[in-house]
């Protein structure tokens, strides 16, 4: 199928130029800066008692070799992005000698997995009652949900947190506050591991879905809406097709596509929400990393979660677009 | 409008309240990076009606201060962000074919490309050369995004109708037609996703500072919420310094978004039509 493929190699093409545009930012912010970041760790390796110009001078050359900045700006930019390309950013100053790629393959499975789920959760959910309120609009029970939901959609995610933290935390003490998974557990594959994993993520999924959900509701209401009023419609309503029916595959199929779209778009804000989530329930995530190397001052460790979120993001926007053709079979034409 | 849409009144009464604690930050008894100027700890009172902080600052003068620098963030990202947005949204859909198509590329890559960890380098790199104008120059610059495709889908709609024509006949270059016949259809949809942005980037801001990875010597909302949050504000009961920004923020949030709301379907005929038929 050539429709297929043209469609795939454009895709391609916007997964290569993300990636390359990601990148370029994050090549250009730590490079057109008036600060370098070799001087700032020296400054703060020195702090404590003096040393010799000769070690300074030394430490100056190795940390160069370490970041990568040795040379001219278009070497620099050579070397910035074969690190991107076999991920490999260096060890880790932070927690020496340990390299930069073991410790974000260490979070990213928790981060994918809290946030990707709830994610895909809230759009779901989102998807399902704001087509049913679009298709039920007398019903009352559905008003009210509709108001709830859409209630929490403006109100800063930090504070949603916040507050499930204070009310399940201190007030009604009943889910586990803060970590991925009970702490004397040994990871692995066992029942007891992965019940208290879940019970753990409960909390953080609940606020991320909270918030997530209203943009979706209203979205799918509308389109609904607009679609009901359709002639198709009323003609499968005279038909006597049940209605169930014609609300799912008659109606929510053809408001899905932009809805997919809008999927793709948001997972983009996934390591967004990560360093909230992770920083207020104390999850080991990417974004927790994040937050600790910037406190440590771990440059090569930060440019990592950067880069590696860039290329883990637009992967998954890839993998969204090329799954919509299967719901969408216009797409082949186009 | 006013009479029939209850949305638009509660926000713009909600915005007022807002502004209001804003403007009066010029009648503050003493600069607001002052500590310790105020007995530190108590509660709300008829001294201090919203009580005082851990650093001896009136909570009542630091939020109005707070409010009025967070606001006018949002103002800055809204308008710069507008106009990057403007420009391009206008001349894609205007001129179409090749450049709307790479012009379109960059804007999906610049909507999916996560922001935060590039203002969290952005901060990482700058540090304390961080300045307030700097971030919103910058979150400018990633959030424009979104609202060009917008604008470019009522852009590529306009260039078929026959007025574009007659522009063109008449000799009018294409910056002429795209500020004088286009910009003006354009404007409405603008403004409420003005609102939209103020609200995103308040937002951003805030979680930003709430972190600490801001220039935290600016009050912000989120600035006010990160002392708090190193005071312990929360575990030694001092509620209200928490409290009171939290609350302030989320009636911003609320007033900004039903404005938005309202607006949309002000502009929008089809759901105005809809809403007066149910």
């Amino acid at each position: 199928m050539p429709g297929y493929l043209a469609y795939f190699v454009r895709r391609l093409g916007q997964f290569a130029l993300v990636v390359f545009i990601g990148v370029n930012i994050a090549f250009f912010v730590t490079h057109a800066t008036p600060i370098d970041p070799v001087e700032q760790t020296i400054s703060a390796a020195t702090s404590f008692g003096s040393t010799s110009p000769e070690a300074i001078a030394q430490m100056r050359q190795s940390l160069r070799e370490l970041y990568g900045l040795q040379g001219g700006l278009l070497e620099q930019y050579a070397v910035f992005w074969k690190r991107v390309a076999v991920f490999d950013f260096g060890p880790s100053l932070s927690a020496f000698p340990t390299p930069v790629s073991v410790l974000i393959g260490r979070a990213l499975p928790w981060t994918i997995g809290l946030l990707f789920v709830s994610t895909v959760l809230a759009w779901v959910l989102g998807n399902l009652l704001g087509g049913l309120a679009g298709y039920y609009r007398n019903s009352r029970l559905l008003r009210l949900a509709g108001v709830l939901v859409m209630g929490f959609h403006p109100i800063p995610y930090y504070i949603v947190a916040f507050v499930l933290l204070i009310l399940f935390g201190y007030v009604w003490p009943v889910l586990p506050i803060s970590g991925g998974s009970q702490m004397n557990l040994a990871q692995g594959f066992d029942f007891r591991f992965i019940v208290s994993v879940l019970q753990h993520a409960i909390l953080p999924a609940l606020s991320l879905v909270l918030v997530g959900i209203g943009g979706w509701f209203m979205g799918m209401r509308a389109l609904v809406s607009n679609i009901v009023t359709e002639d198709y419609v009323t003609y499968a309503e005279l038909g006597g097709v049940n209605r169930p029916r014609i609300l799912l595959s008659y109606v929510m199929r053809n408001a899905l596509a932009p809805q997919i779209t809008g999927l793709a778009m948001s997972l983009g804000g996934i390591f967004n929400g990560a360093i909230i989530t992770e920083q207020v329930f104390g999850y080991p995530g990417i974004g927790s990393l994040l937050v600790d190397a910037v406190h440590a001052g771990d440059y090569s460790l930060v440019l990592g979660v950067t880069s590696v979120s860039i290329v883990a993001v637009s992967a998954a926007v890839l993998l969204v677009d090329l799954l919509y053709p299967l719901l969408d079979p216009r797409v082949k034409v186009h | 409008m006013l009479r029939r849409n209850r949305e638009f009144v509660i926000g713009v009464t909600l915005l007022t309240i807002v502004l209001a604690i804003a403007a009066s930050s010029i009648f503050a008894p003493y600069p607001s990076n002052d500590t310790f100027v105020v007995p530190p700890d108590v509660p709300p009172s008829w001294a201090y009606p919203l009580g005082t902080t851990s650093r001896g600052q009136d909570v009542y003068w630091q939020l109005s201060a707070a409010i009025r620098n967070t606001l006018l963030f949002g103002f800055t990202v809204a308008l710069i962000s507008r106009c990057l947005s403007l420009a391009i949204g206008l001349t894609a859909g205007y001129l179409g074919g090749f450049i709307d198509r790479v012009l379109m590329s960059i804007n999906d890559t610049f909507i999916v490309i996560p922001l935060f960890p590039i203002l969290v380098l952005f901060y990482f790199v700058m540090r304390d050369h961080m300045s307030w104008f700097l971030l919103a120059l910058v979150m400018a610059c990633l959030g424009w995004s979104y609202d060009a495709r917008l604008i470019r889908s009522v852009a590529l709609s306009l260039r078929a109708r026959e007025f574009t024509d007659t522009a063109r006949f008449s000799g009018m270059t294409t910056t002429q037609i795209l500020l004088r016949e286009h910009l003006p259809y354009v404007l409405p949809i603008v403004f409420s996703t003005t609102m939209n942005n103020i609200n995103w980037s308040i937002g951003l801001e805030v979680t930003l500072s709430v972190l600490g990875f801001t220039n935290i010597d600016t009050p912000t909302i989120g600035v006010m919420i990160y002392w708090a949050n190193q005071h312990t504000a929360m575990v030694a009961g001092i509620w209200w310094w928490i409290a009171f920004p939290v609350g302030l923020v989320a009636i911003t949030f609320i007033g900004l978004f039903l404005l938005a709301v309202s607006m949309n379907e002000y502009i929008d005929p089809r759901s105005r039509l809809s809403r007066l038929r149910t």
